[in-house]
């Protein structure tokens, strides 16, 4: 059964700014990916959902839920992280979560007992006793991750949840997104403008743009077509990228650097040999972190 | 389980198998929530200051005017039930003032509704539920020293009838002060969603309308217009609320005059009632548009 089903579903706020334009998609379950530049219509498409925004046309199911009519159900069965700041300055991450939980229908006990696993889960320890309006911006985005969770969700939406986090906040949030699809056993749909962090995390990605349907296929299939090496050499890069087009690797030159389509890891041999050939010195080789948009100028250029 | 070693284990993620309760168990809970954050019961020490001595404030001239009657042996109370509220808006006010954008710009600012929102509860629900708790935190308020007085009339061995009858007046005012009062409250806050801003807003408004009101009472009086006089009691939401009780519950009127006959009375309770529905309104609106934010 598919998670999410929409079937032309459309947006329009005050009859002028399209932000969903008849989206049909399925979503299957377990860690999927939503990708697409901010103003993509990911936060729309997720407040459709929730049934906090009424659709202008089309149809949406959520968990086999209709979102006009049964919203208040897929609240019940949903978890949802805003991407924006949501959390009171003048309480715990303790006090809040048990409050929110208890807002999903917990009886008071269950509700202290699943805020305090919770917390523990996304990794929120002593400093949950805390007021949240001295915690850092990773330690915000661990209680809004909490909150979605404490009433143990069927799927939970997550609006951009590395937002503002430094290079190891990511990773961490990343892993714990991981762990919720796998150990936990929560369907999770996340949103990110950055595809390059969500190819490590999802089994299938959804690609949206303008409010319009680009891709929707899995992880493997999407990053087989994404995955690039950047490589950037001393000297003579034309010669590299001739002898590296001779072996039969797909090569292009962008600017100083030339941009090689990684097909396993046997490219990496390969450039390797052909480098030492030539007798240059190796700057830079590097795995491309890619923005959703390249995946659009690649399905159009070469289908 | 407990584990024997005493070790701390990595228990893994628990399924939640119990009991999810519905919409009326979620409503009751935001009310109580909300309640006793009005006497920031379960918040920081220093935002338990403020409703408190408010509280305080309120009760301490009811002590007094009790001991006095049990002291001198006075046959009655200094000041009827029914005055008492209006005697001391002002404090009524900053209660009001400083309590109901606690209550909801708290929420609209931090955007902590988006929370709520997400979960089962309806909108509808989360204002009735901030509603209530408004209107009883403000009960209590109000009721309090109407409880002192009265244990004071009857240790004063005052008419036992007579003061329970008025007492019981009393209340029944104090339920129209609490609602009236929260509704304008609530929706002034819920409109001005920075904290400070909302404090001032109410404070602004009950005072000013209370002042105007008395203004145009005094020079009406002057001028020997009484029944200019019983209608300027529609400014205030004080003077309008006693109009109701002077009018429905046979009280006596706190201001120079009441309501002007039976229609003035009919026109004052009309407007009460207009004016709880207009904020509810006003409030179900105002939280229509956020979500859709």
């Amino acid at each position: 059964m598919s998670l999410i089903v929409t079937r032309g579903l459309t947006k329009t706020f005050s009859g002028r700014v399209t932000a969903l334009a008849e989206l049909t998609v399925d979503v299957p379950a377990g860690v999927v990916g939503l990708v697409g530049a901010n103003g993509a219509g990911k936060s729309t498409l997720i407040k459709i959902l929730l049934g906090l925004l009424p659709a202008t046309a089309g149809s949406a199911r959520v968990l086999d839920l209709d979102v006009a009519e049964q919203s208040q159900q897929i609240r019940e069965l949903v978890g949802y992280m805003p991407e924006h700041d949501c959390l009171p300055p003048d309480v715990s991450a303790t006090e809040l979560v048990v409050h929110l939980a208890r807002m999903s229908g917990l009886p008071t006990t269950a509700a202290r007992e699943r805020a305090a696993d919770t917390l523990r889960h996304v990794g929120l320890y002593e400093e949950r006793y805390r007021p949240i309006g001295g915690y850092s911006t990773g330690m915000r985005q661990r209680v809004k991750l909490a909150q979605a969770l404490v009433h143990d969700p069927r799927l939970v939406l997550l609006d951009e949840p590395t937002n503002g986090l430094d290079p190891a906040g990511r990773d961490d949030m990343l892993a714990l997104i991981r762990r919720i699809g796998t150990v936990f056993g929560i369907s999770v749909l996340v949103t990110s403008h950055l595809m390059g962090e969500l190819e490590r995390v999802c089994d299938h990605v959804v690609v949206i743009d303008g409010g319009r349907l680009l891709r929707s296929a899995s992880a493997a299939d999407v990053t087989g077509v994404t995955q690039k090496l950047t490589l950037e050499v001393s000297d003579r890069a034309d010669e590299v990228s001739r002898r590296l087009a001779a072996a039969g690797v797909a090569v292009r030159p962008v600017g100083a650097v030339l941009e090689i389509e990684l097909v396993d890891e046997a490219t990496y041999d390969m450039v390797r040999d052909v480098v030492a050939e030539v007798g240059v010195g190796l700057v830079r080789l590097q795995r491309g972190r890619h923005h959703m948009l390249d995946i659009f100028r690649q399905e159009a250029v070469a289908p | 389980m407990t584990s024997e070693t005493g070790a701390i284990h990595d228990i893994g993620y628990r399924r939640y198998d119990g009991p999810r309760l519905g919409p009326t168990y979620i409503g009751r809970s935001l009310f109580v929530h909300s309640l006793r954050g009005a006497f920031g019961i379960g918040r920081s020490a220093r935002s338990k200051v403020m409703p408190l001595l408010l509280l305080a404030v309120m009760t301490v001239p009811a002590l007094i005017m009790a001991a006095v009657v049990i002291i001198t042996g006075a046959d009655e109370l200094p000041l009827e039930y029914t005055r008492y509220p209006v005697s001391l808006q002002v404090v009524v006010t900053i209660f009001v003032a400083a309590q109901a954008p606690q209550s909801v710009s708290r929420d609209l600012r931090f955007r902590v509704v988006s929370l709520y929102f997400s979960r089962p509860l309806s909108r509808h629900a989360y204002v009735q539920a901030k509603f209530l708790a408004m209107t009883v935190a403000l009960l209590v308020l109000i009721a309090a020293p109407l409880i002192v007085l009265y244990a004071g009339a009857l240790l004063a061995e005052l008419s036992f009838w007579d003061n329970t009858r008025d007492v019981a007046v009393g209340l029944a005012g104090a339920v129209m002060f609490a609602v009236v009062l929260a509704g304008l409250g609530l929706v002034i806050a819920a409109f001005t969603p920075r904290r400070g801003l909302g404090v001032a807003a109410v404070v602004a408004v009950l005072l000013v309308l209370a002042g105007v009101a008395g203004t145009v009472q005094g020079i009406a009086t002057e001028e020997q217009r009484d029944d200019v006089a019983g209608w300027a009691g529609l400014i205030s939401p004080f003077t309008l609320v006693d109009g109701v009780q002077s009018w429905v519950l046979g009280a006596e009127p706190s201001t120079v005059e009441g309501p002007p006959g039976a229609t003035g009375g009919v026109v004052f309770l009309s407007v009460a009632v207009l004016l709880v529905a207009a904020c509810y309104g006003l409030l179900l609106l105002r939280y229509r548009r956020v979500s859709a934010a």
